[in-house]
């Protein structure tokens, strides 16, 4: 399902965090958000998936208007993110954070579940099994049993993908996915965010490993303090001299480059 | 915010990793039955060693304490919502089995009304005192508490007031007579107990591992992120309201028929302490953890009481020890050495 951001913003004390931000993702394509630090990657994100009520604009899928809708209904209508800041559960297993991105697909109710009946306990393995399959996914299978609080960040990072992919969401939002990660296992989540987005899911990605945008993004935004100064296919990004002068500097526009050729 | 101190994971022997990634072993019995058997050989146990009608007496208020605090686990423990007005759905279960009864209403059906009542009152107040988080959701919590423990030393036309009424009705002797057993009162009364805590514990331990108790110990470490998930928070919060002030409640209606005497001190403020802290020093996270901490919180003052004079400065100082020693209760406490110990 496509998603469309039209003219998004909010203010925090007259600070315009998101200002008048427009663009639109397409299932089966990375579109990644870029920009400096603070200029309102996250916020944005926070906006699109109702933790935050945008004091103006409108988010639409496929041309429903959802905005402002509550985070749990976002997801029912096929939304799913990962955190920057990293949301996982720490008291649970790695199986058992993956097992809650099940929730919406579960269909025992509450009763069931309090006396144990067949129905609950059939829920949950279809869970286990889905979550698995998750986990060896993102490479985390070995990891399953271990409790999240033991896991390095680069592992939860993906943990977190894992627990989002099985939710089922057609729209998928990544806050910085491979923060973390070494170079080995940025490729993967490379690979994986890759593979995601040929299912035919829209991938929303922010990053700041220009390799990895360069590579597998099909649009980039650019935002700087709160607004988009640029928006275009890789090759147009990587040449903006505006993009160049607010972001990516000759250091980055040479990590660009020496993409490109990879 | 979740998720902090997590950045670095520590390095452990091979051999523990092997341990930690084998599949949980395939268990005949489900968790919540196994529970059930734990409690009920305990409570047998208990029974096995009694030897008089005083320890009977004191036994049946450890169990009816343990199926409260179980409430407090799944709302504390697993949702990490903190109550400190649950004495007053454990007064309403309470005063209802009192008062039913008087106007021609048979016990069982009064126990279930009020049950009810609290159940009720729990879902309409839930909504609102729900959107309130930390401190602020034990104070109005608090203040309800407040309102209810008012009610029933104000009125006392219906409650006899600050004196507390005589619940008059069922005895669990029948109970027991009917399948030809005869018991005496006190242990009649500390098999029916044991066997609700029995089940309550079993109900608890089914939720937890179930898709509903998955929603709310996510609610628990990030509701943010559960809501990601699809969770309604707004809901599954209210829900665990419901179902621990339920809890409560039936632990209010026993207490009544058990002692066959209640006052307002039931819905007291320090009573809903005595729940959490109970909760607290056993550890929160489970039902075993309710349990330990109501048999010592129970128990201990009984014991205690040889010191008379120092009672409340023995009980405040374990209290402080555990708090600063362990402070995830003592269960989990004991699982962790356990669990050393083996590897």
């Amino acid at each position: 399902m496509s998603l469309d951001i039209d003219g998004i913003g909010i203010a925090f004390g007259g600070i315009k965090a998101v200002d008048d931000v427009s663009f639109t993702a397409r299932p089966g394509e990375v579109t990644s958000i870029i920009g400096p630090n603070g200029a309102g990657k996250t916020t944005l994100f926070n906006l699109v998936s109702g933790v935050y009520r945008a004091s103006a604009g409108r988010v639409r899928i496929d041309g429903q208007d959802v905005t402002g809708l509550p985070g749990h209904a976002l997801a029912r209508r096929g939304m799913a993110r990962t955190f920057q800041n990293l949301q996982v559960f720490p008291q649970m297993s790695a199986l058992d954070n993956v097992m809650t991105g099940c929730h919406m697909q579960e269909k025992s109710n509450l009763l069931a579940d309090l006396l144990g009946l067949a129905s609950a306990h059939r829920e949950t393995a279809r869970s286990r099994d889905a979550a698995m399959a998750a986990l060896q996914r993102a490479g985390l299978a070995e990891l399953a049993h271990r409790p999240a609080s033991e896991m390095s960040y680069g592992q939860l990072k993906r943990l977190e993908i894992a627990r989002a992919l099985v939710t089922g969401c057609t729209i998928l939002l990544l806050d910085e996915p491979a923060a973390g990660c070494n170079a080995v296992e940025t490729r993967e989540v490379d690979d994986l965010i890759h593979a995601i987005a040929a299912e035919g899911k829209t991938v929303v990605l922010i990053e700041h490993d220009m390799r990895m945008v360069m590579r597998i993004s099909s649009h980039i935004v650019v935002l700087d303090q709160g607004r988009k100064i640029a928006e275009g296919g890789p090759e147009e990004i990587r040449n903006n001299p505006h993009v160049i002068a607010a972001y990516l500097g000759a250091h980055g526009a040479a990590e660009a480059e020496a993409a490109a050729h990879v | 915010m979740a998720g902090q101190g997590t950045t670095t994971a520590p390095q452990e022997s091979g051999r523990e990793m092997q341990a930690r990634t084998e599949p949980a072993r395939r268990r005949v019995i489900g968790p919540g039955l196994r529970t059930f058997l734990i409690f009920a050989v305990l409570v047998g146990l208990g029974a096995l060693i009694f030897p008089s009608s005083y320890f009977y007496r004191v036994g049946t208020l450890v169990w009816i304490n343990t199926l409260a605090v179980t409430g407090i686990v799944v709302l504390l423990g697993y949702v990490g919502l903190v109550s400190l007005g649950h004495a007053g759905f454990f007064a309403i279960g309470a005063y209802a089995t009192a008062i039913l009864p008087n106007y021609g209403i048979p016990s069982p059906l009064a126990m279930l009304a009020g049950v009810a009542l609290a159940g009720l009152l729990a879902l309409a107040v839930g909504r609102p005192i729900l959107k309130l988080s930390g401190y602020y959701l034990a104070i109005a919590t608090l203040g309800l508490g407040m309102l209810i423990w008012m009610v029933l030393s104000k009125e006392a036309w219906l409650t006899g007031g600050p004196d507390g009424m005589v619940v008059s009705g069922m005895n669990a002797r029948n109970l027991f007579k009917m399948v030809g057993l005869k018991l005496k009162s006190a242990e009649a009364w500390y098999w029916v107990a044991g066997f609700a805590a029995a089940i309550g514990a079993a109900i608890a331990v089914n939720l937890a591992g179930s898709p509903s108790g998955r929603a709310l110990r996510a609610i628990h470490d990030s509701d943010v992120a559960a809501r990601s998930l699809g969770v309604d928070v707004a809901k599954a919060k209210s829900r665990a309201f419901v179902i621990s002030a339920l809890y409560a409640a039936v632990a209010g209606a026993l207490l009544a028929l058990a002692n066959g005497y209640i006052t307002p001190e039931t819905g007291g403020f320090m009573h809903s302490v005595e729940m959490v802290t109970m909760a607290v020093l056993g550890g929160a996270s489970s039902v075993f953890g309710a349990l330990v901490g109501a048999l010592i919180l129970t128990a201990l003052p009984q014991v205690l009481t040889v010191f008379a004079d120092y009672e409340h400065m023995v009980l405040g100082g374990i209290m402080v020890l555990t708090m600063i020693a362990m402070r995830r209760g003592l269960v989990p406490f004991i699982v962790d050495l356990w669990n050393r110990r083996k590897s």
